[in-house]
């Protein structure tokens, strides 16, 4: 990218906005107020403020480097991991300030579960990745709870019916849908309230993409999820709402059918209709 | 009435010209739809019917274009998974087009029945106030197109407001034809067809303001369709 570009860019990054849309709810499961991420001297999330609804599907989108992932992370202080990440704001699970001190962390993702981009079943058996969670976390140690608990997950995730018989066989035998899955049911094994997902299908085919989705869909009634997507489609499909991110910006948030049919902000219809990427 | 809709811009060209080109074939459909229009009036300036003998061909060719319209627009929306002001674009466009081909045929119900009317000798007292109602439902055509083309929500609006004068002439012609046809029975055919022609020229108003309504919601992507102009008006400020 040339300088010029880059110079329009930054000034671009430092003006003030507003979030246009409906960025915030009444009595949402997560509440984000004023954040910002920096990573050394560079700040790569601008004063964000979002409501994530109980039990609703909210959608992250916008272009290569826009924060989405960024932001995603911060709600579960996945970017504690980054020396050089830091965050400031208010950010709230419940009543639980995510950032206070005396959090523990382990308990917070325990709360607010996380789902990768490229399937990462640990090394293990298939009943010990979904199993995993629940003992670390001091859930069960029992082995009828524990069983009982492995097969409520893999059904929740429609894989039961395709593992029962090989629960004993390591998970890196399993096709990349069905370790996507079985990501997704270690998660939900350990009951969380929210689920964050970073674009979970982009490698997955169709067919595996189009399951998963079904899962999220399904998956909705009891937990909160917050999905980062590349695909637009993806993210009219699953969603309920949509926010777009835009150099770091929070641009829009709204209602899918909304963002999709007729978005408030042109930044948001430029990227939806592809003019800018 | 501030929204614009950029159809070009798209960082896949391709795109563009696809848009491009089903925009240019609804405008190359309402132009043949006006041609239509326009042998009906030379017909009825002329008092003869050999203007409109080989209308057919026209509305052949409407019909032809209405088909590859919509054909564009399901290949669009099945490859291109059109979004916000291009998903408006597609949607708006195919229901222009089925307004245009229900334009188109009863352009070619006027021109049956003027040819059916003339081919009888009627009285000439039977056209009156046709020419004019058609030479107004014509430019109505004309001003919607060119709504469509330049994508203006305030035109639309005025355009809107302007179907009560079509709708007025309308029954003026009637009235006229009613007394027409009381006089004599002998009038009650010619003055039929001539009430046909003019029915068919007021649901061309009508199916102008089902485009105007497309291109508001192209543009607005509000759906203004069953209010008042008024209520219109003050949705849109």
């Amino acid at each position: 990218m040339n300088t010029a570009i880059n110079n329009t860019m930054s000034e671009i990054a430092k003006e003030t906005y507003q979030t246009v849309g409906k960025p915030l709810l009444d009595s949402p499961k997560m509440s984000i107020k004023n954040t910002n991420v920096f990573y050394g001297a560079k700040q790569a999330i601008f004063d964000v403020n979002l409501d994530v609804g109980h039990n609703q599907v909210i959608s992250m989108i916008g272009p290569s480097g826009c924060g989405k992932s960024t932001f995603l992370r911060c709600l579960n202080r996945m970017n504690d991991t980054i020396d050089i990440c830091r965050v400031d704001g208010q950010l709230m699970l419940d009543d639980l300030n995510i950032y206070d001190k005396k959090v523990d962390v382990v308990e917070l993702r325990a709360r607010v579960g996380m789902v990768f981009q490229k399937p990462n079943p640990f090394p293990k058996s298939i009943y010990e990745n979904v199993a995993y969670g629940a003992r670390i976390h001091g859930l069960t140690d029992n082995k009828v709870e524990l069983d009982e608990l492995v097969e409520k997950s893999l059904q929740r995730c429609g894989l039961w019916k395709e593992v029962k018989d090989r629960l004993d066989e390591p998970a890196t035998g399993l096709s990349g849908g069905q370790q996507q899955r079985l990501c997704i049911a270690r998660a939900i094994a350990v009951n969380p309230e929210v689920i964050l997902m970073d674009e979970p299908c982009s490698a997955l085919d169709p067919i595996a993409t189009a399951t998963v989705e079904e899962l999220i869909h399904e998956l909705s009634e009891n937990f909160t999820i917050c999905i980062v997507t590349h695909s637009m489609q993806q993210a009219a499909r699953v969603s309920q709402r949509t926010a777009y991110f835009h150099l770091g910006k929070l641009i829009e948030v709204n209602d899918t059918s909304t963002v999709f049919t007729n978005p408030e902000h042109k930044l948001t219809e430029e990227y939806i209709t592809g003019r800018i990427g | 009435m501030s929204k614009s809709v950029r159809v070009g811009g798209h960082i896949s060209r391709q795109f563009d010209e696809e848009l491009d080109e089903i925009r240019s074939r609804v405008l190359k459909m309402g132009g043949l739809v006006e041609v239509q229009l326009d042998k009906v009036l030379d017909a009825l300036r002329d008092g003869e019917s050999s203007p409109i003998i080989d209308i057919e061909k026209v509305d052949d060719e409407i019909n032809d274009l209405e088909m590859q319209i919509d054909e564009e627009c399901t290949q669009i929306l099945a490859r291109r998974h059109p979004a916000a002001g291009d998903l408006r674009l597609i949607i708006a466009t195919t229901k222009s087009v089925r307004d245009l081909e229900r334009i188109g045929d009863e352009a070619q119900r006027v021109a049956d029945m003027v040819r059916h009317a003339m081919d009888r000798d009627a009285s000439k007292k039977a056209f009156k106030g046709l020419l004019s109602l058609t030479e107004h439902v014509k430019e109505f055509l004309h001003e919607t197109l060119n709504t469509y083309a330049r994508m203006k929500t305030r035109n639309a609006v005025k355009i809107m407001r302007r179907d009560q004068e079509i709708d007025s002439e309308y029954s003026r012609v009637v009235r006229r034809l009613i007394e027409f046809m009381k006089k004599d029975p002998e009038n009650i055919a010619d003055g039929l067809d001539v009430m046909w022609a003019a029915r068919s020229l007021e649901r061309i108003g009508d199916h102008c303001i089902n485009i105007c309504e497309n291109v508001i919601y192209l543009v607005e992507g509000q759906d203004i369709r069953h209010q008042n102009v008024d209520e219109v008006k003050e949705q849109l400020s």
